[in-house]
């Protein structure tokens, strides 16, 4: 599975996520400029890391997605192909038209930095198919606009459609407030569009590969696409 | 000289920060009355921030020198070997002033300024700390200003791109009208790609790097050698504003540049911007340089030459470059969209040349303008000495748990998670240890190597006994930096001290130096880099002396290292070190009696180097299975700490022979806490018999309560919420 990394400036996880998918695939991945107009040849998995792209100074991931290359991820995602976007990457997703809704600041107002739980929805996805429907799996945050939001049709038909693929939860796997840190309606970390091709993630499941550094519960995530990925060769 | 320009006058002189001896100084050297221009230059240049004066003759003491260092002070940052053809750059730096005047911005540009230290010099930034001391929680503004540090540290840090790893927080009234924010900046580069500020060659392009000059900062580094009186508030506009997307391009430019051998010298512009960084850049080559400040991309219009030399606008470098690589690197910086100009270029005179509108604006000797900067021998009084406080003259009016639970919920010794989570403290994908421990612990690159970074001082110690606790600051840090495993390398210092024209803060500050390089000396521990930031004071009234020491170690194989949660029920809790009970200006006396008297506890440095070794050769000899560091609050608190993070209670042994409060909340130095698993006792025992470390057995892990012959027992989890629950709840009163 060939993979790229799209670097828009100010963007500050593009290695982590570079390390980890050479880590979990074996295979590094291409890194891309955000001033590039094409994809590099024979792109499986395009992937809009974490980070502040231009400083997050508008609103966050509003300049990125307006970026020349853009117009090529937005062809590989209509083309059914793969895209995944990290914190920033999901917020770039949603100024971009490609998820629905948009991420709005913690409801404390803070930056928040903590390993958190998270539930896998359902693991029948090429997000999710490397963890178990029902899994609760720790990863890391790093953020200060992570709270999910959109009109309430459009959640009525993310819920009603099965395209929110991790939640917020207590470490037992339960939906609770006090677990929704940033506020996320009905407590989103991830979703996904109507194709199911692309997916926004707020956590870092990058971050959580190595046994060196700590749990590893993000390699199903990589894990997943990479056996999605061959099975679909 | 331009005719429009303002009469040199007294006054003027003076409000430059200059004394009259001092203007006559320069008029002797320049043989002629200064324009302007170059009064602002000089008063740059020769204020206490930039020109060490009260403090140099003292810094000399310090030991700077081992086979492992590569750049002691005077660089951008000091720089160390860690083997494997890597070298570790870092340096801390305070930025008090601007902080209490405008915390958000204050913070924020002096984590920036700290990590263009490091990346100037070629080091990719690894990790980032942070020592900060705020008022009494009681006086109005302590709440205001930690919400302003906080979120302008992980502002800028966060966007950036490096995580914030440790460091340590801590509250005081004498830091009321002056708060204090040093922070810490490491980085990894190749040990033969250290790039510096020595220009060398004639007629080489001087280059003008990163974010336009605006007119913010001006008189930055003169306000920051001041005290501050009732107008303190009225300084804000001195204060830079920092912007961390630029930094983050300007890292990602400057090394992509070195990469390509574009540069030749680099210097970032921080404190006095162009002025001290064109002028080092010359005087370190022993060469003239020129420069034309139509050039100089400004953001704003109509400034002055005078305005431009003192500008401090972040996130902006000055080069010399090899001049068949111009048009690479400025592909390079146009590539990251930022700014490029050749704004001058170097000379054979010696001479500082500064044109504007085709008008000579400074015209000044080089080498002169840094080194015939003023020299002071300060008077200094000698520190009274406080007797030692008998343990047996001060009362223990609770139980000892209902102190541990009032020493562990304080404002000092509480849980700083509230801080640390607004860090990310996680990017980069190589923190092993994160904020909470003894040390922080960030791997280099695939490993198995790691750093261990630390930030120490207790001030309260200091103001007893500068001395001692000069001393007391190296060997803590020394002895966080074992406890999780690491060899202690080297040390930067950031001096906080008050105005050092008065006799008694110039003891304090002496006196701490000299605790200092004796304790470096001892064990070993070279200063590498480091600041000094003085007139920490307000009408008046000086902070704490507080020589804060940033200690960084090198751990060979991360597999191997320690950390202070207890891991398993009954393991032996053993303690490493002598135990006098020294409550003199103890956390126990200033949280429970509510005193600040008496000795702080002596440092043996003997016996810090020999208990340390022993520490560290159990922990990479696998045989320890927790260790953690003893200081503030002593040992209970340190057990108490261990269970908190673990969940695990313990059973202790009474101590015979002593008042139960000064065996279990004295702060005598060289201790240890380890555990082990039972079988492997008898070994540590031999062991710390074979090298003369005292060993004593306190007590076994287990249950989810703390018990001791007397006490009520406790439990770990009310522990853990009296620890995590102060901040936060002082914090959420927070407008």
């Amino acid at each position: 599975m060939k993979s790229a990394v799209i670097v828009f400036p100010g963007i500050n996880r593009e290695r982590d996520m570079a390390r980890a998918l050479s880590l979990v695939s074996g295979r590094e991945p291409e890194m891309v400029w955000h001033a590039a107009t094409a994809l590099p040849a024979g792109i499986d998995l395009v992937v809009l890391p974490g980070g502040f792209s231009y400083g997050d100074y508008l609103r966050c991931g509003a300049i990125a997605a307006r970026a020349p290359i853009m117009d090529a991820v937005r062809a590989h995602a209509g083309k059914g192909a793969l895209v995944l976007g990290i914190c920033n990457g999901f917020q770039i997703l949603c100024e971009a038209g490609l998820l629905p809704g948009v991420l709005m600041r913690n409801t404390r107002l803070k930056f928040i930095c903590k390993e958190v739980h998270l539930r896998v929805e359902r693991s029948d996805t090429p997000f999710t198919r490397g963890y178990n429907a029902g899994d609760v799996v720790r990863m890391p945050v790093a953020h200060g606009e992570g709270n999910y939001i959109a009109d309430e049709a459009t959640i009525a038909r993310l819920e009603g459609e099965g395209r929110v693929l991790f939640r917020y939860v207590a470490p037992d796997g339960s939906l609770d407030p006090e677990f929704n840190f940033n506020g996320a309606t009905h407590a989103m970390a991830g979703i996904v569009n109507e194709g199911g091709n692309v997916m926004g993630l707020m956590p870092h499941p990058e971050n959580h590969v190595d046994p060196a550094i700590g749990p590893t519960d993000g390699r199903g995530l990589f894990a997943g696409l990479m056996e999605h990925g061959s099975r679909a060769a | 000289m331009i005719p429009n320009e303002p009469q040199i006058t007294p006054a003027l002189v003076a409000e430059h920060g200059l004394t009259p001896d001092e203007y006559e100084r320069f008029r002797a050297l320049i043989g002629r009355a200064p324009s302007f221009t170059e009064l602002g230059i000089v008063s740059a240049m020769w204020n206490e921030h930039c020109s060490y004066k009260s403090s140099k003759v003292h810094l000399r003491r310090l030991p700077t020198e081992a086979p492992w260092v590569i750049q002691g002070p005077g660089e951008n940052a000091g720089v160390i070997d860690i083997g494997d053809g890597l070298a570790c750059v870092f340096k801390m730096e305070s930025h008090n002033h601007p902080t209490f005047i405008e915390p958000y911005q204050g913070a924020a540009t002096g984590v920036g300024g700290i990590l263009r230290d490091v990346f100037t010099m070629g080091a990719r930034p690894i990790a980032c700390l942070n020592f900060l001391r705020f008022g009494s929680p009681e006086h109005p503004k302590t709440r205001r200003l930690v919400a302003g540090v906080v979120a302008g540290i992980g502002g800028y840090g966060n966007s950036f791109g490096v995580p914030t790893v440790g460091g340590s927080v801590g509250f005081h009234s004498r830091y009321d009208g002056n708060i204090l924010v040093n922070a810490m900046a490491v980085g990894i580069a190749e040990k033969d790609k250290i790039f510096y500020a020595k220009a060398t060659g004639v007629g080489r392009p001087v280059v003008y790097l990163g974010s336009k000059t605006g007119r913010d900062g001006i008189h930055g580094a003169t306000m920051a050698s001041a005290e501050f009186g009732e107008d303190s508030e009225e300084k804000r506009p001195t204060v830079q504003v920092g912007d961390p997307f630029s930094e983050k391009l300007l890292l990602e430019a400057c090394l992509e540049i070195m990469r390509e051998g574009c540069v030749i010298a680099i210097q970032d512009m921080g404190a006095a911007g162009l002025t001290c960084s064109a002028v080092e850049m010359g005087a370190k080559g022993d060469l003239g340089v020129s420069l034309d400040l139509d050039r100089v991309p400004t953001r704003e219009e109509a400034m002055t030459a005078y305005e431009m030399m003192l500008s401090e606008s972040q996130e902006r470098m000055l080069m010399v470059l090899r001049p068949e690589k111009e048009k690479e690197a400025e592909a390079i910086f146009r590539k990251w969209g930022l700014d490029f100009a050749v704004v001058g270029e170097t000379t054979r005179a010696k001479r500082f040349v500064v044109r504007h509108r085709g008008d000579v604006m400074a015209d000044l000797p080089i080498k002169e303008l840094g080194d015939e900067a003023p020299v002071y021998e300060r008077k200094f009084a000698e520190p009274k000495k406080r007797p030692p406080l008998d343990p047996a003259s001060v009362p223990c009016p609770v139980p000892l748990f209902a102190a541990l639970e009032q020493l562990v919920g304080s404002p000092d010794l509480c849980s700083k998670r509230w801080v640390w989570e607004q860090y990310d403290h996680l990017i980069l994908g190589n923190t092993v240890q994160r904020p909470g421990g003894d040390a922080a612990v960030v791997r280099v690159g695939e490993g198995p190597k790691a750093l261990a970074l630390t930030t120490d001082v207790t001030p309260r110690y200091c103001e007893a006994d500068p001395f001692e606790g000069g001393k007391q600051a190296v060997a803590e840090a020394w002895r966080n930096l074992t406890a999780v495993g690491a060899r202690p390398l080297a040390v930067t210092d950031n001096l906080n001290f008050g105005n050092p024209e008065r006799p008694e803060i110039m003891g304090e500050f002496v006196h701490c130096v000299r605790g200092i390089a004796e304790a470096c000396k001892a064990l070993d521990f070279p200063v590498v880099s480091g600041n000094v930031s003085l007139y920490n004071e307000t009408n008046g009234r000086a902070i704490l002396p507080t020589p804060t020491i940033g200690g960084v170690g090198l751990i060979d194989d991360l597999a191997l290292t320690a950390t202070l949660a207890f891991k398993a029920k009954g393991e032996a809790i053993l303690l490493v070190g002598e135990t006098r009970g020294m409550l003199g200006q103890s956390a126990f006396l200033a949280t429970v009696l509510n005193r600040e008297d008496g000795a702080p506890p002596p440092v043996d440095l003997a016996s810090e180097k020999r208990n340390g070794d022993f520490v560290r050769s159990l922990i990479a000899g696998g045989l320890t299975t927790a260790v953690h560091d003893l200081s503030d609050g002593g040992l209970l608190v340190a057990i108490a700490e261990m269970a908190i993070a673990s969940g695990i209670g313990a059973s202790l042994e009474a101590a015979p022979g002593f008042p139960a409060h000064a065996f279990w909340f004295g702060e005598d130095q060289a201790r240890y806490l380890l555990t082990a698993a039972p079988v492997d006792f008898p070994k540590i025992e031999a062991r710390a018999a074979e090298v003369g470390v005292q060993l004593r057995h306190l007590g076994i892990t287990g249950g989810d309560r703390l018990t001791l012959a007397g006490e009520t027992p406790i439990l770990v989890s009310s522990l853990q919420a009296r620890h995590e629950s102060w901040l936060p709840d002082y914090m959420g009163g927070a407008a």
